[in-house]
């Protein structure tokens, strides 16, 4: 009990650090710049947790969390595009209503089959869906996206809308995480580790599978949709192969097993990104090799691998107090 | 008395290889029985068609007067066979505890439920300890189930299997891999847990001292075939049983 305690402070305080550091940027920044980069942070971080799930929880490898990313970014595009930035919250609520039916309905199919098979059938409904985006010049604008999407008047203040946006991750990133640590996490952790043993419980894996397939894709289109309000705009890149793609590597970066792993991977990533981007144009063939430099070096990730140490550090305090 | 379980004239063949023939048996209620056979006798597949894992081209397989054929092996655990396999199904990277705690949350269908953490499920966790109590692996609960000693997660595989309460329990080799000591542990545990639980038991074993030594009805399969079945006693003077698997043995 004292062990339960004392661990339920210790993630009380994490939390605390998390959300004080997040909230103290519009308070500490020295240009708006830094505001910017701290909401591709949240943004990038809540999509990549909620990737996780299915990846490193579930084991389902999905190449294709794009396509609810992207769907999510377009509801309030155009919807504020056509209707006017009173409806950029609706859009939001709708877009995630519309993400639950489309995640159902192709989730039913891509269970269906497993592994590898599982991986590409996602990537092809993503490439499907920018390039549709891509084509379709009349109603989405095509290779343009779509600019000047305003935020309704009273979110329009940078600093209101960077609040708007933590509390909505901070949020999102708490529900998961119980959810994650719940019954149905333990059985999805499980699924990954002996799906027939959990058929032998008498469990359905797939139903399973196609629910934590609905919540991933729920939070990786609530994560688009927040994105088209930080820069004001979107792209058809938000679709794009590479964009599951850096999902990927952001978890893997930061640690699979970690329920924080892929947040702090998001974040290394984009500030990365961001230094080195300003330093060469070459920068992608640099953070290539860091990248690769990291996997090789730190396997577990680098919340996997600091765990690892700390792991190590009370064993060896143990033993020396015997 | 009904039988609780019941194979009349099953068969399965892969391809031109007959791994059960036109096996026929019948087990009691509360009875502990061995199916033992030399490797490749088709024992771990016959469990296989009673569990559903495997599909028989013909006969029938009745429990409890349920036909259990064309039934997935979801449906089959729910009308109340647990089992415990050959090599220890278990979920490596969760703990101990948790092994067990994921079958008592299917027990009481809560794994469905996504909002309050494990801990809180105080039913579970208390079906868990007690079950974990009767196994001997209380002390090891926080360990992660891959750290176990092999003969534990054979165990543990056993611990999942019994928190469903079967009616009848199926164990493929129980004491496979063991040393000396651990399978004179595991037979009594075996033998305790049978009482202690009220189940029915088949298993599978290579092992003469469990065989013979807690089994009230032992079946012996050759080539897919039940070749003889009775009491222990009956079995050991049996002519063919002695030529065909037990050979020097006894």
């Amino acid at each position: 009990m004292i062990m339960n305690k004392r661990s339920t402070y210790t993630t009380a305080t994490l939390w605390a650090i998390l959300v004080l550091a997040f909230a103290l940027v519009p308070v500490l920044m020295t240009s708006r710049y830094q505001m910017n980069l701290a909401c591709h942070i949240l943004i990038w971080g809540l999509f990549a947790v909620s990737f996780n799930m299915l990846w490193g929880v579930t084991g389902m490898l999905s190449f294709g969390q794009a396509l609810y990313y992207g769907l999510g970014a377009y509801f309030v595009g155009l919807m504020v595009e056509h209707l006017g930035s009173a409806w950029f919250l609706p859009a939001i609520v709708i877009g995630l209503f519309a993400v639950a039916g489309l995640s159902f309905l192709l989730g039913l199919l891509v269970i269906r089959v497993g592994g590898v098979y599982f991986t590409m059938l996602t990537l092809a409904f993503g490439q499907l869906a920018w390039q549709i985006t891509f084509k379709w010049y009349d109603f989405t604008g095509g290779d343009d996206g779509i600019q000047g999407i305003q935020a309704p008047a009273f979110l329009q203040n940078p600093i209101v809308y960077y609040y708007f946006l933590l509390v909505l991750v901070m949020i999102s990133i708490w529900v998961l995480k119980r959810m994650a640590f719940s019954p149905f996490g333990l059985m999805l952790r499980c699924i990954q580790q002996n799906p027939e043993r959990v058929r032998f419980l008498g469990r359905r894996v797939r139903r399973n599978q196609l629910r934590v397939y609905i919540i991933s894709s729920l939070f990786a289109a609530l994560a688009g949709s927040l994105m088209a309000g930080v820069d004001n705009s979107i792209h058809t890149d938000m679709f794009y192969w590479t964009t599951s793609g850096e999902v990927i590597l952001m978890s893997v970066l930061g640690g699979l097993n970690q329920f924080f792993g892929p947040f702090v991977g998001a974040a290394v990533m984009i500030i990365l990104e961001d230094i080195i981007g300003a330093w060469t144009e070459y920068w992608a063939l640099i953070i290539g090799a860091i990248i690769m430099l990291m996997v090789l070096v730190f396997p577990k990730g680098i919340v996997g691998e600091l765990m690892h140490i700390k792991t190590r550090i009370s064993q060896l305090s143990a033993a020396r107090s015997k | 008395m009904n039988p609780i379980l019941e194979l009349k004239s099953v068969n399965k063949s892969f391809g031109g290889l007959k791994v059960t023939e036109n096996v026929s048996f019948a087990v009691m209620p509360g009875e502990i029985s061995a199916i033992i056979g030399p490797n490749g006798a088709g024992k771990t597949t016959l469990f296989n068609q009673i569990t559903g894992h495997l599909s028989p081209d013909s006969g029938r397989i009745l429990f409890e007067d349920t036909n259990l054929i064309g039934l997935s092996p979801q449906k089959i655990v729910s009308c109340g066979i647990g089992r415990a396999f050959q090599i220890a199904s278990i979920f490596p990277d969760e703990t101990v505890l948790d092994n067990v705690k994921i079958a008592c949350l299917s027990k009481l269908n809560q794994t469905w439920r996504l909002w309050r953490p494990i801990s809180e499920f105080r039913r579970a966790t208390d079906l868990a300890h007690a079950i974990l109590e009767d196994l001997g692996l209380e002390k090891q609960s926080n360990r992660l189930a891959f750290e176990l000693a092999h003969g534990d997660q054979k165990l543990l595989d056993i611990g999942i299997a019994l928190v469903l309460r079967p009616h009848l329990l199926l164990l493929d080799e129980p004491t496979a891999g063991m040393s000396p000591e651990e399978r004179q542990r595991t037979r009594e545990l075996i033998k305790k847990l049978w009482k202690a639980y009220e189940l029915t038991l088949v298993f599978i074993e290579h092992d003469m001292d469990m065989v013979f030594g807690i089994a009230q009805t032992v079946r012996v399969l050759q080539q897919g075939a039940l070749l003889a079945e009775g009491t222990p006693d009956e079995i050991r003077n049996n002519k063919q049983v002695v030529s065909a698997y037990l050979g020097e043995e006894l």
